[in-house]
């Protein structure tokens, strides 16, 4: 299938302010302006805008820290993103929850993630499952990574989700590591994907570094789930390309891994593509990365002049009124 | 057990409180009044619904949500997999469209298997990003069933610990009732122990309507006395009383606080009671180490120092996991004997 001009076109940009907005991102903390964890988006771009442009304006997703092209094609500005990473009051959770934690903000139809993974998970069974006993035609989606998927709620989710045929789609993002431990580490099988057969659900594998089989794969998924068909486990091949946080240097991942991996590049692949069907050039690309530099600047800017949040209030907003 | 009609002092000081007509007064026991106050949800609001184990057409282990699919449905009372983790996500995820899930677990017991849900997730959600999550859990716990070590926790110091939950234990019908329909109100995750040992052992008046709501955070005065204050909550309510009734007899005027609410503590309540008698004897089922009792110990050395007549004392249980057998867990249970050995010991001081 030829996915259309504009969706490319589309995200294309998504993809590039993506990685863009994350080289921001560590550029700011390289100047200990953002302090703390830092998590890298890189090799992950393809997943998340392709999983986010799958769903409606009315479905919800639960992203996690590799999935920052979701919250950004679901709307969530990148200066409430720079303010949220520097801990500001105009942050998405007001200087709360640090670095992608804790980005929620249900108008946009996002669910902030916990640390604790795959918890989100089961926080989209319950979307989905109110989706599904309201009768209304929405669907929403749940990510989590290989290491993620050695926890027991990665199975209770999934379990829950098919035995009451929710209108669910899964993004499982195997970037072959969890933290310093490999993917022959977390588990006997080659594919995740599999253990959907033991759920009842569809299992689908795709080139998570390739952005049209993602949008493919996951909007087939969501298809079949708004129109009742239950859940789809969808896993994304992949690569971690950086540390699993700024600190790691990574050197337990052989090098050949990565110069395998990063012929693979999701951005490259998919202005490869652009190219090829005439709808990219070198000054087209200037432009756009001219073109997303300034709206960057113009979101660092306003982050760094907003104010931190008033000390005198850190007990306050435990409780709902 | 029977029905103390003291019991029943403060719930109906705070029925004069609500707005509502109040409707007629029925005896109920401790079980039906969880089972009415569902109802009385289910029927009011449509974004009620139950989740859990076994509660649908077997109607619960306990038979606590029994007809309850008759009158309201599959959609409405969930069977759900055997997963209190996937339960307490399933419901935090549903609170977030609109409704406002009751789970129950099978026993309280089990849910630690769903604590991350509750402690990591649905306690710190409003904090962090401001998306409340009206989400009640009901958990069948304490002991003297003779049911083991996992049938009869008092685990409720681990959520009072945890900052974003509220924590609620009715030792009344009339309290199950009430505090049930303020839980299932509240906008935020709320814990509702329920005391196992008194489904079917006590029976009381349960006003109903909405003037028999039991406001989360305010203690009950059951019982007024001038030289020592018993502090406690669920079963042994019942079990202060008796002591009590009994030191009454023997010319001791005793007052009994039941907390109701373990969080947040009715901190002015326990601070007043503490400072007319000066004696505070701290009574509960859970054990000794980090329980609630060590809390209100703490609040009230803070602030009522001055008006102690004798040193705060606990009656717990001993640091042990609860044991099986009669004559252990007898002597693992407090029960009148030993707060009325507490409380003589105290009032000699
Ligand atoms: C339950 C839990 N245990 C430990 C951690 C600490 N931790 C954070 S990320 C991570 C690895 C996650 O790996 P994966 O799910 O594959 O996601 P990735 O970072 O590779 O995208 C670990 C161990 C955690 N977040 N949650
Ligand atoms: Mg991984």
């Amino acid at each position: 299938m030829e996915l259309p001009t504009e969706l490319l076109t589309q995200a294309h940009y998504w993809m590039r302010l993506t990685r863009a907005l994350d080289e921001r991102g560590a550029f700011l903390h390289k100047q200990s302006k953002i302090i703390g964890g830092y998590f890298s988006q890189i090799g992950h771009e393809a997943i998340s805008v392709a999983a986010g442009l799958a769903l409606g304006p009315d479905d919800v997703a639960a992203p996690m820290h590799r999935d920052l092209g979701a919250y950004l094609v679901r709307g969530l500005h990148p200066r409430r993103i720079l303010a949220q990473f520097l801990g500001r009051a105009t942050g998405v959770s007001r200087g709360r929850d640090a670095n992608l934690h804790g980005m929620g903000d249900l108008s946009l139809g996002l669910i902030g993630f916990i640390s604790h993974l795959p918890a989100s998970t089961g926080v989209i069974a319950g979307v989905a499952h109110a989706f599904k006993l309201k009768g209304e035609p929405r669907v929403a989606m749940a990510f989590f990574g290989d290491g993620g998927a050695s926890q027991g709620l990665a199975h209770e989710a999934l379990n829950w989700a098919s035995v009451f045929q929710l209108p669910m789609v899964v993004i499982c993002e195997n970037n072959q590591y969890a933290y310093s431990t490999p993917l022959a580490r977390q588990m006997r099988i080659e594919h995740i994907a599999d253990r959907a057969a033991g759920y009842g659900m569809p299992g689908v594998i795709v080139d998570g570094n390739d952005f049209c089989a993602v949008y493919e794969a996951a909007s087939q998924a969501v298809e079949r789930a708004r129109a009742g068909g239950g859940p789809t486990l969808i896993e994304c091949k992949t690569m971690r390309m950086r540390g699993h946080a700024i600190h790691d240097n990574m050197a337990y991942v052989p090098t050949e891994l990565l110069e395998t991996w990063a012929r693979r590049d999701p951005i490259a692949r998919i202005e490869a593509l652009l190219r090829e069907r005439g709808l990219l050039d070198d000054a087209g690309l200037a432009a756009l990365l001219e073109r997303i530099d300034r709206e960057l600047d113009e979101a660092q800017a306003h982050a760094e002049a907003s104010p931190y949040p008033d000390p005198s209030e850190v007990t306050q907003g435990v409780y709902a009124q | 057990m029977t029905w103390d009609a003291n019991l029943h002092a403060g719930v109906t000081t705070l029925a004069e409180t609500g707005n509502a007509p109040l409707e007629a007064a029925r005896e109920l026991t401790y079980l039906e009044a969880i089972r009415e106050a569902l109802r009385y949800e289910l029927r009011r609001d449509p974004a009620v619904l139950l989740l859990g184990e076994d509660i649908g057409v077997y109607g619960g282990a306990f038979k606590v949500t029994q007809g309850l699919i008759e009158e309201f449905g599959e959609q409405r009372v969930i069977d759900t997999p055997m997963t209190e983790l996937g339960m307490i996500y399933a419901a935090i995820g549903m609170s977030f469209q609109g409704f406002r899930p009751v789970v129950e677990m099978q026993f309280a017991d089990f849910i630690s298997t769903g604590f991350d849900a509750i402690v990591q997730f649905a306690a710190t959600n409003h904090y962090r990003w401001g998306q409340p999550v009206p989400i009640t859990i009901r958990a069948p716990g304490a002991g003297g069933l003779r049911a083991g070590p996992f049938h009869s926790q008092s685990n409720e110091a681990w959520f009072v610990h945890t900052p974003g939950l509220k924590v609620v234990a009715p030792a009344t019908p009339a309290d199950a009732w009430g505090l049930l329909v303020s839980a299932i109100r509240d906008p935020n995750p709320v814990i509702y122990y329920e005391t196992k040992y008194l489904y079917r052992s006590l029976k009381g008046p349960v006003a109903g309507g909405e003037a028999g709501l039991t406001p989360i955070g305010v203690a009950a005065l059951r019982r007024e006395g001038e030289e020592l204050s018993i502090i406690t909550y669920g079963a042994m309510v019942h079990e202060a009383m008796a002591v009590a009734a009994d030191l009454e007899r023997a010319g001791h005027g005793i007052e009994v606080l039941d907390l109701r609410t373990l969080k947040p503590l009715d901190e002015t309540a326990i601070l007043a009671t503490a400072r007319k008698t000066g004696k505070v004897l701290i009574v509960h089922e859970a054990n000794r180490t980090c329980g609630v009792g060590g809390e209100v110990a703490a609040l009230i050395a803070e602030r009522a120092f001055e008006s102690l007549d004798g040193p705060i004392t606990r009656v717990a249980a001993p640091d042990t996991p609860v044991p099986y057998s009669p004559p252990l867990e007898d002597a693992h249970r407090p029960d009148a004997a030993k707060i009325r050995a507490a409380a003589q010991q105290l009032l000699e001081y």
